[in-house]
């Protein structure tokens, strides 16, 4: 059951990015362009997801388990640190040069786009890395 | 300034957003997760707890495009990027969302709504960077 959860929200999901415009690296880049032709669709993608998912979250915060009996795994680091801000502006940089982030990546990979492959290619092989410099340090 | 009138999208934005709160709400409510995209992958090439799960989320996001394709066409999808910029990309975006630990899904859409300040400092950071480098590479390098 939990299973079939996991997939039908992974579909939603994409269904949801799709639909809101954030599949479409273009679209994203107008967004990040404040200085350009600005289009300002993705402030209300995040408006709506946090309105919708707000409510959740909050009784989520509030329980030991899911409605399925799975342990709430809610992250419970709560100070800011150079790891967090850093790999933040990393990330940032990456996503103004193409307009692409992972999910918007995952949900048009089998779109047949070469350019999706290489960008996916590349962050896995970014993933990894970060991986094994983890695994360096300890 | 100027606004993109032509370009905005309100009404299939706010619907997307919906749909995107909506799973990120089932992820937490059902599973107990956070549907952080950059995260699941991680945890996915590390093996992770959890992969079952984790995978099966993965799998309805990249198999969306072929269900929606099963009812309508798919909306326009614009890639204007040559392959040194989206290997560039790529790389920094896996190396930033991992040390990050979290991307647009993770921090941005369940961390905000979880009222987090570690993914409010992480959201404003990546967005600021974001625009900050669409300005130099646009306006400043006119790439």
């Amino acid at each position: 059951m939990r299973k079939l959860m996991a997939f039908l929200a992974g579909v939603i999901f994409g269904i949801g990015l799709l639909t809101a415009g954030m599949a479409n690296p273009a679209k994203v880049l107008g967004f990040l362009d404040l200085a350009g032709a600005w289009d300002p669709s993705l402030v209300l993608v995040m408006a709506a997801a946090i309105g919708v998912a707000f409510l959740p979250f909050s009784w989520a915060r509030a329980q030991r388990s899911s409605l399925l009996g799975a342990p709430m795994q809610l992250p419970g680091k709560r100070e800011l640190d150079r790891r967090l801000i850093g790999g933040s502006l990393l990330f940032g940089i990456g996503w103004g040069i193409a307009g692409i982030c992972p999910g918007p990546a995952v949900a048009i990979l089998l779109t047949g786009r070469w350019q999706v492959l290489l960008f996916v290619a590349a962050m896995l092989v970014g993933m990894v890395v970060f991986a094994a410099l983890e695994r360096r340090r300890g | 300034m100027s606004i993109d009138w032509y370009n905005f999208t309100p009404w299939s934005a706010l619907a997307g957003g919906a749909l995107i709160g909506l799973a990120a709400s089932l992820f937490v409510v059902m599973n107990g997760r956070v549907a952080g995209i950059s995260g699941l992958i991680g945890s996915l090439l590390e093996r992770g707890e959890g992969w079952g799960e984790k995978g099966l989320f993965l799998l309805g996001v990249l198999l969306a495009p072929l269900l929606w394709q099963l009812f309508c066409r798919l909306p326009e999808i614009q890639i204007d990027s040559g392959w040194l910029a989206l290997t560039v990309a790529g790389l920094l975006v896996g190396v930033g969302t991992r040390y990050g630990a979290g991307c647009t899904s993770g921090h941005g859409v369940c961390g905000l709504s979880r009222l987090s300040p570690r993914s409010l400092a992480a959201t404003l950071s990546f967005m600021a960077a974001g625009f900050v480098t669409v300005f130099v590479l646009r306006h400043l390098l006119g790439a």
